[in-house]
């Protein structure tokens, strides 16, 4: 593997964990947006609060790492992608800074009303993000951003079908994950009637997400010829399938009640999608102009990187797994509570 | 005082570089500019409290385990919460920065990414680390063992060193870049470790970490000052006061000797910088340094009512009052950065940080001799003030570094102009994000000034 490869897997492979981990906290503001008055909606609201707490920063980091390795290994692509697609990604920062602000907020609101707007403002934030970040990447994976500074089209560069697609896919996919962690964080808490909830939307959001999923081809066929071409033979079918089968298989666990393999096959499902892309458009990063060798740094530079993260890796690793296990096992849980409730005198 | 007469034009730059992405229309610059400053002066208050406040909790969780008095634990824990929120508006606003790498300046990054990048890929690991562990540290407070839980507060300070290091690296080489060559007008062969550790990063990374301690410290003292001096005078507001006047009033004159060693490292690598602080318009040897007034490009260019001090510029710059100093018209005019911002600043700066430190060395001598707190009203008003006053400092000390090194993005090499995105609109992002940076402070502010005040249930059976 040349290190160009070794550094583009590594984008991937952030790119991945941002859409599984920081996905479903988005999806997560949805759930929290449909549930209902304050009162009805009061106990999922309480397990979103608790579900989230504790991760959603480390799993907001997983931007960053994709940012900067992109930037540094293939700097010429992160240039050329912000200039062109930059109304998208300037609405997700502002999405971004609401979410985030909102929900670290939302903790400490001491009124009903306070928590009401932080969270509707959490909430719709939630949505916005992955759109406008599904929605550039659908710019990219159409072909729709040429090498230069800000050289491609302002609007139909993300309003296009494949961007639209990709962007409402993001969307359904984050609240199909998290309705599948927070089944099984309620199986954890003790609460049967929130497991129930909880099912019955990651079964409602997996149907749904399937169905986007397998439309999405007849609009890449048309849209996007290039990448589609790439998904009906060799490693991009291969994904196509295995993205399929795991997410079939995540309907079957959940409608079984096993939440905890089915957090395994739902982040597989969505992992194989973001390699199912980068397999398609191999050899080129940004479609017909740059290709991967072309768009990489010198050797000095992927080298320092490669081996700067590989250190990092040392610490990182056992850090991220130890967050994991502390949360899985209960030790970071705090009492659950209705969110509703801690405004009760 | 006489006026040395070479004008030796500065050795900024063998060779320019183009833009990767090709020339820009450079249309965008006003706008892009003023977003990225407005950017900044959002994220860096806050990340003064990632770098201060998790020293400050530990140190009082320090105090819990010596005596296990839970007024500690409780101050501690409170603390706490405030930097998981305030490490959450952190996160996000340096999201922005990071996207606006891109949205800005693309061809900055696209042309030297390659070189500089290095430092934000080790930023983003510890970032990651940082994230991690303060959230098992304030989620961890009642289910980890006491030495577990006080184990797991030390990555969360290294980490919050180690990223703004990387960070403050980065700005470092902007300021005195290295570690790349030019050949035809290209970037070739990049060294990145090289680039990381040159010359300018040392002195800001000290200097920014005291800013930091500063500004937290005087914003907590004054916060429980205030309620000191009310009469809420309990172990719990005491400690509060007392720690972050200390971590502060350490700092204070600590600051001014770093910061005269800034002052002369800028007069080694960016002499026209220097000269901005003064607004000295030719070279001169025993060069003074003018208190107030302001500096006019008219007969000839230099500063006008001002109170000049004689030969305070070349002491400062390198210790000798006799020294020369190089003046603003060693470079041609398109290369000078705008006087008048980079001055105000630099003098605004240097008041407050001569104030501040006679603040903390009075409370230091009070603490010394009487081995109380000082009684004066006006000391406490002092403390109220002095907050905002270091986050004034801090802004200005930044606005010196950053608009002295105009019109540089990459000081000699590459032009703040060439680096611009040649995306419209520029003005509509600017207005939509005064608007959200207006709300997320207020928001903020308003949330955090009750925080410390309501007795937060899960605190409060332990609170004396
Ligand atoms: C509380 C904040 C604070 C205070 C009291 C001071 N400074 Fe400062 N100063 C900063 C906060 C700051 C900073 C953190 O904002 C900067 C921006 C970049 C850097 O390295 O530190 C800075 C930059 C900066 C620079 C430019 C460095 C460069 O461009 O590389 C100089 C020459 C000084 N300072 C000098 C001083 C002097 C002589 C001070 C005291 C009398 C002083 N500063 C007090
Ligand atoms: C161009 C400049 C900058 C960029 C792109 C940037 C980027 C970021 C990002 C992405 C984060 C969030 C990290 C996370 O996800 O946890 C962050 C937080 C932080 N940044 Fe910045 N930053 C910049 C400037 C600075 C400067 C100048 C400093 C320090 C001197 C600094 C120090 C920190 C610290 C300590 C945090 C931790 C958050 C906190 O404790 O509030 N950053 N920055
Ligand atoms: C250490 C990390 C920092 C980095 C990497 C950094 C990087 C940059 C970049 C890329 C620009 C745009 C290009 C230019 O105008 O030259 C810029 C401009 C600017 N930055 Fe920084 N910066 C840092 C810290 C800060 C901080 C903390 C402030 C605080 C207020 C600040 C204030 C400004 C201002 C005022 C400008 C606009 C200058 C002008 O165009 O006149 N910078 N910086």
């Amino acid at each position: 593997m040349s290190l160009a490869l070794v550094s583009l897997v590594l984008v991937m492979a952030g790119l991945a964990a941002y859409a599984v981990l920081a996905g479903a906290d988005f999806g997560a503001g949805l759930w929290d947006l449909t549930a209902g008055g304050a009162t009805r909606g009061g106990r999922i609201r309480g397990m979103v609060q608790r579900s989230m707490s504790p991760v959603w920063e480390a799993n907001h980091v997983w931007l960053i790492f994709v940012l900067v390795v992109l930037w540094t290994a293939f700097p010429t692509v992160f240039g050329s992608v912000f200039s062109t697609l930059y109304v998208p990604l300037f609405l997700a920062i502002g999405g971004i800074i609401f979410r985030g602000t909102a929900f670290a907020l939302r903790g400490h609101a001491t009124t009903i009303g306070e928590a009401r707007v932080l969270g509707a403002t959490f909430a719709l934030a939630s949505l916005l993000v992955p759109f406008c970040l599904g929605a550039a990447l659908g710019g990219i994976a159409s072909g729709r951003v040429p090498v230069g500074n800000a050289t491609g089209d302002l609007w139909s560069s993300w309003l296009n079908p494949t961007s639209l697609t990709v962007g409402v896919l993001g969307v359904v996919t984050g609240a199909h994950l998290a309705a599948v962690f927070m089944a099984a964080d309620s199986v954890r808490a003790g609460l049967p009637d929130l497991q129930r909830a909880f099912r019955t939307r990651a079964l409602l959001s997996g149907v749904i997400a399937g169905a986007v999923a397998i439309g999405a081809l007849p609009v890449l066929a048309s849209d996007a010829p290039d990448l589609f071409a790439g998904l009906d033979h060799g490693g991009g079918l291969a994904c196509v399938v295995v993205s399929g089968l795991a997410g079939a298989a995540t309907l079957g666990l959940v409608a079984a009640g096993r939440f905890g393999a089915a957090r395994a096959t739902a982040a597989g499902a969505v992992s194989a999608v973001v390699a199912g892309w980068a397999v398609a458009q191999s050899p080129y990063l940004l479609a017909g102009e740059l290709t991967l060798d072309q768009a990489a740094a010198p050797h000095a530079t992927l080298i320092a990187m490669l081996v700067s993260l590989g250190i990092g890796a040392i610490v990182l690793v056992p850090s991220l797994a130890l967050l994991y296990r502390l949360v899985l096992n209960g030790t970071l849980d705090q009492e659950y509570e209705p969110l509703d409730q801690r405004f009760k005198p | 005082m006489s006026v040395v007469a070479i004008v030796d034009f500065l050795p900024i730059a063998a060779e320019r570089v183009g833009g990767a992405l090709g020339q820009t229309d450079q249309q965008n610059l006003l706008p892009a500019r003023e977003l990225q400053a407005m950017s900044f002066i959002v994220h860096i208050p806050l990340v003064c409290f990632g770098i201060a406040l998790p020293a400050m909790f530990m140190f009082v969780e320090g105090l819990y385990l010596r005596t296990g008095n839970p007024v500690y634990k409780a101050l501690a824990k409170r603390w706490s919460k405030v930097a998981l929120v305030l490490f959450a508006v952190g996160v996000v606003t340096g999201t922005i920065l990071s996207f606006e790498f891109g949205l800005l300046w693309p061809n900055f990054t696209a042309t030297f990414g390659s070189v500089f990048g290095l430092a934000f890929a080790l930023e983003g690991i510890s970032f990651f680390v940082e994230a991690i562990f303060i959230a098992i540290y304030v989620y961890g407070w009642d289910s980890l063992s006491r030495g577990a839980h006080f184990l797991v507060g030390i990555p969360v300070v290294i980490s919050g060193v180690t990223g703004s290091m990387t960070v403050i690296a980065v700005n470092g080489w902007m300021n005195d870049p290295g570690g790349f060559d030019v050949v035809g007008g290209k970037v070739v062969n990049p060294r990145p470790f090289q680039a990381l550790f040159g010359g300018n990063v040392w002195h800001e990374l000290v200097h920014m970490y005291l800013a930091g301690y500063l500004v937290v410290g005087f914003l907590i003292a004054g916060f429980y000052g205030r309620r000191w001096i009310s009469g809420r005078r309990d172990l719990h507001t005491r400690t509060a006061l007392v720690v972050g006047l200390s971590f502060a009033a350490l700092a204070a004159p600590v600051q001014v000797i770093v910061g005269d060693w800034s002052a002369r490292t800028v007069a080694d690598n960016q002499p026209v910088k220097l000269a901005s602080f003064e607004g000295l318009q030719q070279t001169t040897k025993g060069a003074p340094f003018h208190l107030g007034g302001y500096y006019s490009k008219a007969d000839g260019g230099g500063v006008k009512a001002g109170v000049p001090i004689p030969r305070l510029l070349s002491l400062l710059a390198f210790h000798n009052p006799n020294a020369t100093v190089k003046g603003i018209d060693t470079v041609p005019a398109a290369d000078r950065p705008p006087v008048n911002v980079v001055r105000t600043s630099f003098l605004t700066m240097v008041s407050i940080g001569t104030a501040l430190m006679a603040l903390g060395l009075f409370f230091v001598a009070v603490w010394w001799r009487k081995g109380r707190l000082p009684e004066s009203r006006w000391f406490y008003r002092a403390l109220v003030a002095a907050g905002p006053l270091a986050l004034l400092a801090l802004i200005c000390g930044w606005v010196t570094t950053e608009v002295g090194r105009q019109p540089w993005v990459v000081y000699g090499f590459f032009r703040t102009q060439q680096a611009v995105t040649d995306a419209g609109g520029l003005w509509i992002a600017f207005t939509v994000m005064f608007v959200v940076y207006a709300a997320l402070t207020a928001a903020t502010v308003w949330l955090l000034r009750r925080l410390p005040s309501t007795p937060a249930r899960s605190e409060a059976p332990e609170a004396a």
